[in-house]
């Protein structure tokens, strides 16, 4: 297998982790949140798309297109939980100390994850694309992708570009850099601090739905599978730099990069060779690659 | 006028005429006391209990005391050190693990290779510190996580000690049973005296009141003239060297070991709701929260995923509602202490 083609294969992988990181990002770029569920979340949102699709199958349009109708339509529900969730849970827990909404955040991993070994058992389950997983195109060069990971790729890239834009463009975004910046100044300026919370989390919970249903798709999910997820979400974020969407993509890409190349290396320590390479990015360059942010 | 009578009749209460500094209280006399009981009852339950019921008490005692010292060195890292880490079961894991490897392959002695497992522990909390470290607040929690991963992989990769399936202790073969599961337990019964009055001493030392300062305002205690980097390096080292011992501890109880054992959150997990649930940052807050933890596994443990569960949701509930936890909150209310790290002035 040539270079080329490992950059390739890493830097697909490394778009759907960009998935994975971007709700983590916004969350640490607007409440310094460290969401410890961020992979049960991504996990639940699989495991609510497979549901979806049991239970609404005869109603929903026959062939290819059935998974992102209900993708679609988890969409709006994943939203009004992150909302909920921030407003009424979360919101109790932020303050100084990190304490607090780390123990409850970690709760909730655990919580979601024997819920869904209740109701789901430990199998693990995906999300039937009738042959999409499998389908590739041909590159120049010789090389061939999967139409999937291709079509993962874009959607992070514009997930993205649509983050960035929102924050740094309109008008919400500006709320979200002014209660980042000074909570006490925005809320003298008349923002709750408490609804702008809600509504970045809720709006963090849509990449958090697309990532869960692209996962179930491309491969398989079992609900043991969160902590792994929040572990890349993480090194994507802190390798990016805060507070600087592209930059999680950067890190992301890297990541995915360096995954498969340890892969290559040898199956045992593909993962490893990426908490490595995180590790020693964090001692060279501790405030990541891009950072916009002060910590 | 009133002020002043009321000072003449506690002074008159207290028998003194002098302001003295209180440290200890009548309840926490009478903990020790209670404490020496139970534990000279615990120490010779081989002798006044059946063979088979002081065997399998002895092994869920020394399980529950390996729980016990990992929470009690968690309590001291996140509640008196304000580093809240969430892979402290990389030192559990490689307590475990060298343990395992001196006895197995170097011939010493499983008992004697238990505290050298604790003190490889802490000998890799040196390095690591160097990147954990580098990460503040919940960074550092999920970062620390990433490091016990590492180690994890590492192990897993490692076929000497049985790769990813493990391998067993067989350091431990020509001893018999009973001599074996005694020796453990008393080892166990050790370990958790010593490290409770370990860092009962320490919190009530010089270098304690320092900790605490740190904790309440880090910018504060360095002004003062504490060596706050110093002081952290020092507090994760012990608590490396505690949970090196729990984890070496625990797999000379159970004689079979795995990276994905060793190394699991579950670890700290469970470590976080007991602190959490009893009360962070005070020592009785870990003692209540494995003995709670204790009563809903013998209560609800046959109903696995739900007991998780609902131990999962007890730390959300106590996290919003009890923020000093249930011990914090009893304290608080009926004015208890039982290990009295505090220094009252009393007039």
């Amino acid at each position: 297998m040539s270079l080329l083609e490992i950059l390739l294969q890493g830097l697909l992988l490394g778009g759907l982790y960009a998935l994975f990181a971007l709700g983590q990002s916004l969350l640490f770029g607007v409440m310094r949140l460290t969401n410890t569920a961020q992979g049960d979340f991504i996990v639940l949102a699989a495991f609510a798309a497979i549901a979806g699709l049991a239970a609404l199958g005869p109603l929903l349009p026959a062939g290819r297109a059935a998974p992102f109708v209900v993708g679609a339509l988890l969409l709006p529900i994943s939203f009004g939980f992150g909302y909920a969730l921030q407003r009424w849970v979360l919101n109790g827990t932020l303050g100084r100390d990190p304490l607090p909404s780390l123990v409850v955040t970690f709760g909730l991993s655990i919580v979601i994850q024997n819920l869904l070994l209740e109701v789901f058992s430990a199998d693990p389950r995906s999300i039937e694309t009738e042959g999409l997983n499998t389908a590739s195109v041909a590159l120049p060069g010789g090389l061939a992708a999967g139409v999937l990971p291709v079509g993962i790729f874009a959607v992070a890239v514009a997930a993205t570009a649509v983050l960035q834009w929102l924050f740094a463009r309109t008008a919400v975004g500006r709320s979200f850099r002014a209660v980042s910046d000074d909570k006490e100044i925005a809320e003298l300026m008349g923002l709750d601090a408490r609804k702008v919370y809600a509504l970045a989390t809720a709006i963090a919970f849509v990449p958090i739905a697309v990532a869960g249903v692209l996962q179930a798709m491309r491969t398989t999910v079992s609900p043991a599978d969160g902590p792994v997820l929040l572990l890349f979400a993480f090194e994507a974020v802190i390798m990016g730099g805060m507070g600087s969407f592209w930059g999680t993509l950067a890190g992301a890409l890297l990541l995915g990069v360096t995954q498969q190349i340890g892969f290559r290396l040898d199956p045992g320590w593909g993962i490893w060779f990426g908490h490595i390479v995180f590790l020693a990015l964090l001692v060279v360059r501790p405030q990541g690659l891009f950072p916009k942010t002060r910590s | 006028m009133n002020a002043s009578a009321a000072h003449a009749s506690s002074r008159e209460r207290d028998g003194s005429d002098l302001a003295h500094v209180e440290r200890s209280t009548r309840t926490s006399h009478a903990a020790l006391v209670t404490g020496l009981v139970l534990v000279a009852l615990a120490a010779t339950l081989p002798a006044w209990a059946p063979a088979e019921v002081a065997s399998s008490w002895m092994r869920e005692l020394v399980e529950i005391a390996c729980y016990f010292i990992f929470a009690m060195m968690w309590n001291l890292l996140a509640g008196y050190g304000g580093m809240v880490s969430i892979g402290q079961q990389a030192f559990f894991g490689i307590g475990g693990y060298v343990m395992l490897a001196l006895g197995n392959f170097a011939g010493v002695n499983a008992f004697v290779a238990v505290p050298l497992g604790a003190l490889a522990a802490a000998a890799v909390a040196v390095p690591v510190s160097f990147i954990a470290f580098r990460l503040a607040g919940g960074y550092f929690a999920i970062g620390t996580w990433v490091i016990a991963d590492v180690f994890r992989l590492s192990v897993a990769n490692v076929s000497a000690v049985g790769g990813g399936s493990g391998t067993s202790l067989t350091a431990l073969r020509g001893i018999e049973k009973a001599t074996r599961e005694t020796a453990t337990f008393w080892m166990a019964l050790a370990c958790v005296i010593a490290s409770i009055a370990f860092v009962y001493l320490f919190l009530r030392s010089k270098n304690g009141l320092a900790l605490l300062a740190i904790r309440d305002n880090e910018v504060a205690a360095e002004s003062q003239g504490i060596d706050v980097r110093g002081m952290k390096l020092a507090v994760y080292v012990v608590a490396a060297f505690g949970c090196g011992l729990a984890g070496a501890l625990y797999f000379v109880g159970n004689l079979r070991i795995s990276p994905d054992a060793a190394f699991s959150v579950n670890w700290t997990a469970f470590a976080i709701f007991m602190v959490v649930i009893g009360g962070i940052g005070r020592i009785e807050g870990p003692i209540v929260g494995v003995l709670i933890f204790w009563a809903l596994n013998k209560l609800f443990s046959d109903y696995g995923t739900w007991y998780l569960l609902g131990l999962g949701g007890l730390a959300i509930v106590v996290t919003i509602f009890f923020k000093q936890g249930l011990w914090g909150w009893a304290q608080q209310r009926f004015g208890w202490s039982v290990f009295s790290t505090q220094r009252r002035l009393r007039l």
